[in-house]
């Protein structure tokens, strides 16, 4: 196994944990956090993919890179205020009890 | 496979699944911060330094900060309630599943055999002329983007008052 593939796996197990606890936790918090890690598994791939790709003088996926952190970072503020939002309204972060739009 | 690297991925992945994993939210989100340290040692360890430190700064500064003041504003540090919802199987097999196709398709894909080129000139200056040239457009528009999350974060967050009658 080379070493590219030791990082893409790494991304990989990173990214599943992330769906895992987005989908499985009861927290809405822990939802976000899910959500946080996956995006920074698809920053390591950039990186991976950078590092070992044929132009590395191109930065592209630094800079790429460097602008999903700055999404990340405005995704991570919005999402907790909506949840400090919704916690005034149904007193609970928890996901199973909000279910208002449940078809 | 060096010793560096096989340390700090067990490193980012024991932080990220006992993130996911302890039952009182503040241990998640210290164990998220262990999870993005390794993550951002592992950036260095690709010689991208620059990246690698801006991780650091702005998830475990910046996120992981503001996770445990949301943590605090919600009183969720220790809910009563169970860990997880209560149609948790099914979402955990879809997890499974995506991760054994990704494992598939990095283990049979040719492009993961590649071997390591020579370490690239990667320098804050060069970021900075990218930055500053070919890709000032983006920045500007990732400047706008956080204006726009900042104002919006307030004004949903904002307490709504009663109207004077």
């Amino acid at each position: 196994m080379s070493s590219l593939s030791g990082y893409l796996f790494v991304s990989a197990l990173l990214f599943a944990i992330g769906m895992a606890g987005a989908l499985t936790r009861r927290s809405a918090i822990l939802a976000l956090i899910g959500i946080e890690m996956m995006l920074a598994a698809a920053n390591l791939n950039f990186i991976a993919f950078w590092r070992y790709g044929p132009h590395p003088e191109a930065l592209t996926g630094v800079i790429f890179v460097l602008f999903s952190i700055a999404v990340a970072a405005g995704e991570a503020a919005v999402g907790l205020a909506l949840i400090i939002s919704i916690y005034r309204y149904y007193k609970t972060t928890n996901l199973d009890k909000i279910d208002a739009m449940r078809g | 496979m060096s010793l560096a690297f096989t340390i700090l991925a067990a490193l980012t992945v024991a932080g990220a699944l006992a993130a996911m994993s302890l039952r009182n939210l503040v241990h998640c989100v210290l164990a998220l911060a262990l999870g993005f340290a390794g993550l951002a040692a592992l950036f260095l360890e690709l010689d991208a330094q620059f990246v690698g430190l801006s991780l650091v700064i702005v998830y475990i500064g910046a996120v992981a900060i503001l996770t445990v003041f949301a943590i605090l504003l919600t009183k969720g540090a220790d809910p009563a309630w169970p860990m997880l919802i209560s149609s948790w199987t099914g979402n955990a097999v879809v997890a499974a599943a995506v991760f054994a196709v990704l494992a598939w398709a990095i283990w049979s894909s040719p492009a993961s055999r590649r071997p390591l080129p020579a370490r690239p000139e990667e320098t804050v200056l060069q970021i900075g002329g990218a930055l500053m040239g070919r890709y000032v457009l983006p920045l500007e528009l990732i400047g706008l983007l956080l204006t726009a999350a900042l104002i919006g974060a307030v004004i949903v967050a904002i307490e709504e008052r009663q109207a004077p009658k």
